[in-house]
């Protein structure tokens, strides 16, 4: 078991998603950042879908009850092992009574914490991702108890690191494609919105980010449509929302980009204030 | 031969946007509803999920194990190979709503400014057959079309921070049930004891996209007896279909 003694901002159970149920209204969720995920995950030899702890911003602090091993990837929060700072991209021995906390956030947005086997929380529809409605929990709370699997003999490997650039962190330039309506509006005015910097707003989170810059107002709206997370909306105010892991699997505003899903990862590590570009491939 | 003519799009490196005409055609979704079911029984492998919604479906693949062209040439492969003069297997629900204040918290604010009197409202409201045209916005959210013009009705400024599970709402021109508690802007008149949508059940969602419902107007007595059924276990959802 591990004891949460204090959540963190936006702490949640993550794994590659709840795959299948679009058409029951249902979003497939998984980690902000999938390549963070995912290097935590092998770092510890675990399976890709292994669950992870996705932390923002405010780390949690948690109490190891169980000898586990463990990694950190994505954000830089400072880390902290019994009040020692460890690293990210490290594997990392836990022994029972020994506590993880985490400083300053500086670098990054999101982060994951991978345990040896993953967290064992609840499977509902086939998956462990926290969802309003779907799983018990939402968020990780004060007081909870997350299960996982102790170590064993046989996980021969207890060290490891990896060099991480996180590179990706600070581009700019975020690649995508057209979206189904791109071509609905002038093309004049959509070389504006591609070729323009957008600022990512404080209105930002699992579901979605929102853009300041309104380049683009219209009144164009479409028969609701199946959307993707890494879609962006334009909307009738002019700006641009990009839709992300939790976002409603349908809308009625405009799709005029589509990310790929690295660019959706680097984005998803972008704070409000920070500045990115559309970049567009063929 | 198939009566549509859909077109379809590159969404992404990883899905294909099929669309028909778009508006809101109770025959343009039966043929879709179609399409999605033999997607759905060939069991392609590449296919990750397949969501549809009003004139539009879209597919999902594993771009690892199969390239937008192949993916499109099977799905065009499909489509034109479908029989669409067999019949549609669409199921017709009659889901209780109790409309009493209590739980129609909005209705007498939408009778004083339409001038209908509330119990029109609900007769307007229930005697109707609704199309589920899909699901969104929220786990088992059903888009519903057929509300009569005398229902529409625009939705709130100021969204209710909390609309609670089960309310049956109009927002527009659009009438719908919120599966579950959230934030919300549209109007409430009623609330049903069904849970729509039960992510411990298999399949979550009581209804697809393609089936019909009615709503059937209970008194706040007989909503107590089904809530209480059903958290009993003992609430028998077979007799939802007509």
């Amino acid at each position: 078991m591990i004891h949460v003694l204090r959540p963190g901002l936006f702490s949640s159970v993550q794994d590659f998603g709840r795959i299948g149920f679009r058409n029951s209204g249902v979003p497939s969720s998984g980690p902000m950042d999938g390549i963070a995920a995912m290097l935590g995950n092998a770092i510890l030899n675990n399976d890709q879908n292994d669950a992870q702890l996705e932390i923002s911003m405010i780390g949690p602090k948690l109490e190891f009850q169980i000898k586990t091993k463990i990694a950190i990837t994505g954000a830089n929060i400072c880390p902290m092992l019994n009040n020692k700072p460890i690293y990210n991209y490290k594997v990392y021995i836990v022994n029972s009574g020994d506590v993880l906390s985490f400083g300053q956030c500086k670098k990054g947005v999101f982060a994951y914490i991978s345990v040896f086997g993953g967290f064992q929380s609840e499977m509902i529809m086939g998956s462990r991702s926290f969802f309003k409605g779907i799983t018990r929990s939402t968020l990780l709370k004060k007081g909870d108890r997350l299960l996982i699997n102790e170590l064993t003999d046989k996980s021969l490997n207890t060290s490891g690191s990896i060099r991480q650039k996180t590179d990706y962190f600070s581009i700019e330039d975020i690649a995508c494609m057209k979206g189904p309506e791109f071509d609905l509006f002038d093309q004049r005015q959509m070389r504006n919105v591609l070729t323009s910097k957008h600022s990512i707003s404080k209105e930002k989170n699992r579901m979605g980010y929102r853009l300041n810059e309104q380049l683009l107002p219209h009144d164009k709206s479409i028969l609701t449509s199946p959307v993707l997370p890494g879609t962006v909306q334009l909307m009738p105010a002019g700006n641009c929302v990009v839709l992300m892991r939790d976002a409603q699997t349908t809308g009625g505003y405009p799709r005029i980009l589509q990310l790929f899903e690295e660019t959706i990862s680097a984005l998803s590590q972008k704070r409000a204030g920070d500045f990115i570009r559309f970049q567009l491939i063929n | 031969m198939a009566n549509q003519s859909p077109t379809y799009k590159q969404y992404g490196d990883q899905a294909i946007l099929v669309q028909w005409k778009q508006v809101i055609c109770e025959e343009i979704l039966s043929e879709i509803r179609l399409f999605h079911e033999i997607l759905t029984n060939k069991n392609i492998k590449q296919i990750v999920d397949v969501n549809f919604v009003y004139s539009s479906l879209l597919v999902i693949y594993d771009n690892f194990s199969i390239n937008y062209s192949e993916m499109k040439s099977k799905l065009i492969d499909c489509y034109e190979n479908i029989d669409f003069t067999q019949k549609n297997n669409y199921l017709i629900y009659e889901i209780p709503v109790c409309y009493d204040p209590v739980y129609g918290i909005d209705l007498d604010e939408i009778s004083a400014i339409k001038k209908i009197p509330v119990p029109e409202l609900i007769a307007l409201h229930s005697s109707a057959e609704y199309m589920i045209f899909g699901c969104g916005f929220l786990p088992g959210f059903l888009y519903l079309g057929g509300l009569d013009e005398r229902l529409h009705f625009p939705r709130k400024k100021v969204p209710r921070l909390r609309v609670p599970q089960g309310a049956v709402a109009i927002g527009g021109k659009q009438t719908g049930i919120y599966p579950m508690e959230s934030p919300g802007g549209w109007n409430i008149i009623g609330n049903t004891p069904i849970d729509l949508f039960n992510p411990n059940r298999n399949p979550p969602g009581l209804l697809s996209a393609g089936d019909k419902l009615r709503f059937k107007e209970i008194n706040t007595r007989d909503y107590d007896l089904i809530q209480k059924k059903i958290k009993e276990n003992d609430f028998d959802y077979k007799n939802l279909e007509i």
